[in-house]
């Protein structure tokens, strides 16, 4: 299982984000994606989901180009965005179900509950989540990691808007996911301590152009 | 595949429900529209029998593409719809199953009500249920082709009027043919058949084409 990209170029509107950018990911391993701001963080993650046709080089999954994969390679990836993609109009719990139903993820509704007590929102279930804090509606969008049965997981910025403890249990969460043998690539300000696997660092600063 | 195609379905109706102006917006501003006619031309007889089915149509038209700018926007802006093209299930089925939901809100509503107002126009009963039958034929189309100009204005300022510009001018033959059904239904001795296939085949080529063409106009404006 190997997420590789080779000599990757992005230009949005006429400015080119970066090129030549080369990288490979295992499993047991995260990567930490750093780089200023403007500097094509969330487009190197689009790019990776398949969100985004990069100009130039290739991004490969266990060794064929994601391009030709299609549904093979999507039931193996979690993308978590800016966007919460939750619907304010539905409760916690019917945001999660169709959340990782459509996630090809069989579960009970025993498990999706479990899983909101473990993000904290228990006894918030029945809940729209119109009235939930911008943390809560960030932790529902999160339950779906604990629910998802893909192993890479692409992150972009998942610490934002979280309190304290919430940072420290989604740090396990990730923790936990890597040292199972998933992957990770989240772009973020936050260690992530793990006690087994690896770090990888990338900067995007230094493929600026 | 169709596991898929049923949770999106559902989800659009739950949402739907949940929001219920939304659903009746559609329905009165038909009802509005249908109501001006005779205000303005007279109520006489003859002449509401010979504009019925030409306000009927233009009127469905319309009260379809007030909805299409809400048909993806919503998705787009919390983030469901970026969701929805990486799950492992292909996007055409869903993108079919969102304009089975949205016909179902929007089309379904019209045809169900235009027996009263082919009575409020004075149509003979047989043209009535010509009205009704090309109505369902008709607006499954309206909502297949104006999703498409839905996926495409996705994230443009002023979408939602640009829409109607797009859009209006690809519903004409359904148009044509629709009101064309209801007028000849009121000839003794003409058959209604041409029209009534003509607009299943305009189904059938929706049905076939328009998700595929929708989902690629969708990923185009993901990016």
């Amino acid at each position: 299982m190997t997420l590789e990209v080779k000599k990757l170029q992005c230009i949005r509107g006429d400015r080119e984000l970066f090129r030549e950018l080369s990288f490979s990911l295992q499993e047991k391993q995260l990567m930490m994606l750093e780089g200023r701001n403007g500097s094509g963080k969330t487009t190197l993650l689009r790019a990776l989901c398949g969100l985004y046709v990069a100009d130039q080089g290739e991004i490969l999954w266990r060794g064929k180009p994601i391009r030709q994969q299609d549904e093979a390679y999507r039931r193996e990836l979690l993308y978590l965005g800016h966007l919460n993609a939750i619907k304010a109009d539905l409760s916690v719990l019917e945001n999660l179900r169709i959340n990782s139903l459509l996630a090809g993820a069989r579960v009970s509704d025993d498990d999706l509950m479990a899983a909101l007590d473990t993000i904290g929102l228990y006894a918030f279930e029945d809940f729209p989540t119109s009235q939930l804090s911008q943390g809560q509606k960030r932790r529902v969008a999160l339950a779906r990691l604990l629910v998802s049965k893909a192993s890479l997981w692409i992150l972009d910025e998942p610490f934002v808007a979280l309190d304290v403890a919430a940072v420290e249990h989604l740090q396990a969460i990730i923790a936990k996911h890597v040292e199972q043998g998933g992957m990770v690539i989240l772009t973020t300000h936050q260690e992530v301590p793990l006690t087994s696997g690896k770090i990888k660092r990338l900067s995007l600063n230094d493929h600026a152009v | 595949m169709i596991k898929a195609f049923w949770i999106i379905l559902k989800r659009d109706l739950l949402l739907a429900l949940r929001r219920r102006s939304e659903v009746f917006t559609v329905l009165f501003f038909f009802m509005v529209v249908i109501s001006l006619f005779p205000l303005g031309v007279g109520s006489e007889d003859k002449t509401l029998k010979l504009i019925a089915p030409g306000v009927v149509w233009v009127a469905a038209l319309l009260a379809s593409t007030l909805a299409l700018d809400r048909l993806f926007a919503n998705d787009y802006l919390d983030g469901t719809l970026e969701q929805f093209v990486l799950i492992p299930h292909s996007l055409p089925v869903i993108v079919l199953a969102k304009m089975l939901a949205h016909w179902l809100l929007t089309g379904l509503p019209l045809v169900l009500i235009a027996p009263l107002v082919g009575l409020f126009y004075h149509l003979p009963s047989a043209s009535i249920w010509v009205m009704v039958l090309v109505l369902l034929l008709g607006t499954p189309v309206l909502s297949m082709i104006g999703a498409i100009a839905a996926a495409l204005t996705l994230g443009l300022r002023g979408g939602g009027v640009l829409i109607s510009l797009l859009v209006l001018p690809l519903y004409i033959p359904v148009l044509v043919y629709g009101a064309g059904a209801v007028s000849v239904s009121m000839h003794e001795g003409v058959s209604t058949q041409p029209y009534i296939l003509l607009l299943s085949a305009f189904i059938l080529l929706s049905v076939i084409f328009s998700p595929w063409a929708t989902a690629a106009a969708l990923k185009i404006s993901l990016e």
